[in-house]
């Protein structure tokens, strides 16, 4: 399956480009991360992109992070994974620490404050909205209902760990799933 | 040693955040909680704005962002990599061992119930951000309220914008408005 053809440099170079085009993440990496691993170079098909998206998905960490090393993986094993994903990774370093050094130092100018206290509101507006979407697709029935009720009060109140909320999730899960096959 | 601190608590962002980028919020609220010195709750929101009109992953944006502001340029470095080491490891191993991880029924009944769990802390992380900014010290703010309220209806309206013209209008607002109020 691994084709020693592919090129360590050209591995870098396209998650580099995919990384670096890419505003926002999740979805809105699959028309670029198409254009460059399927249309450019032909590593994968479409097929296969879909399903490495898939499971990218369904494991722990940046869904662009994981997809990358996958696909690294299956082209030049361990060290095209390693490669591919500090090429998504590196336009963020620089444009990021670019622009942090630069917040840094004007942080402290009174329009920079004002810009800063309206785009918090702007945030807070964009996270609203990804809750919508998101509660659409996930609270289906009365379980994951009261359960995303049960962790917003758990966090916000109590200050539950994310990761103790993870680690029950995946319990949940499991039970109430066999519970329901059990009883139908 | 803070830059095996960061490395660590950013492998345990990478390791437990599922679900992409906004995922990794909640963590961030933690972190600023139990490393007040690194990060605060205030400085997230800025870190969202800047990750959100900036190319690249948001996850790895703010990682970035986060580790810069506990340790400077290695901070940021070091973060991300601690991010991303969870990642390479379990992706591999799925890749040699366990093939369409996806297709299994654990795995799919596991992920029943973390979706809405997901979006759970996801909502933790937006009330944590609303309170810093329309409640900060137990008072409320008018103006980031009304602001607020409008741009959800908005947003809600012009599903398809992008992000960006979001934090546009918010910085015009900010500075027509002059806030913080």
């Amino acid at each position: 399956m691994k084709h020693r053809d592919v090129g360590l440099w050209d591995l870098y170079i396209s998650f580099f480009k995919i990384g670096g085009l890419t505003f926002g993440g999740g979805y809105a990496m699959l028309p670029m991360l198409q254009r460059e691993v399927i249309t450019k170079h032909g590593w994968v098909t479409e097929e296969e992109v879909l399903d490495i998206y898939a499971i990218g998905q369904c494991t722990p960490g940046i869904i662009a992070v994981n997809t990358a090393t996958m696909i690294g993986y299956r082209k030049r094993g361990i060290l095209g994974a390693i490669v591919a994903t500090l090429g998504e990774v590196s336009p963020s370093l620089i444009i990021i620490t670019l622009l942090a050094t630069v917040l840094f130092h004007v942080q402290d100018v009174m329009w920079v404050q004002r810009a800063f206290g309206g785009i918090r509101v702007a945030v807070c507006v964009l996270i609203t909205q990804s809750v919508i979407t998101l509660a659409k697709k996930s609270l289906i029935d009365i379980p994951t209902i009261l359960l995303y009720l049960a962790v917003v009060l758990a966090t916000f109140f109590f200050a539950l760990s994310p990761i103790l909320v993870v680690l029950f999730a995946i319990v949940f899960g499991l039970c109430v799933q066999a519970v329901k096959r059990r009883a139908s | 040693m803070i830059y095996l601190q960061l490395f660590w608590e950013f492998f345990k962002i990478g390791l437990f955040s599922i679900g992409g980028g906004l995922a990794t919020l909640p963590f961030l609220y933690a972190l600023a909680e139990t490393h007040p010195h690194w990060l605060t709750a205030k400085q997230i929101a800025d870190m969202i704005a800047v990750s959100e009109s900036t190319p690249g992953p948001i996850g790895i944006n703010m990682a970035t962002f986060a580790g810069y502001q506990a340790a400077g340029l290695a901070g940021g470095l070091i973060a991300t990599l601690g991010e991303i080491t969870p990642s390479v490891i379990i992706i591999i191993f799925i890749a040699r061992f366990l093939g369409r991880f996806d297709k299994n029924q654990h795995v799919k009944d596991a992920f029943y119930a973390l979706r809405p769990a997901v979006v759970g802390l996801i909502s933790y992380a937006g009330l944590m951000l609303l309170s810093v900014t329309v409640f900060p010290e137990q008072q409320f703010k008018l103006k980031e309220a009304v602001l607020y309220a409008v741009l959800v209806v908005l947003v809600l309206r012009f599903k398809k914008a992008h992000p960006l013209l979001w934090i546009v209008l918010g910085a015009i607002a900010g500075l027509l408005f002059a806030l913080p109020s």
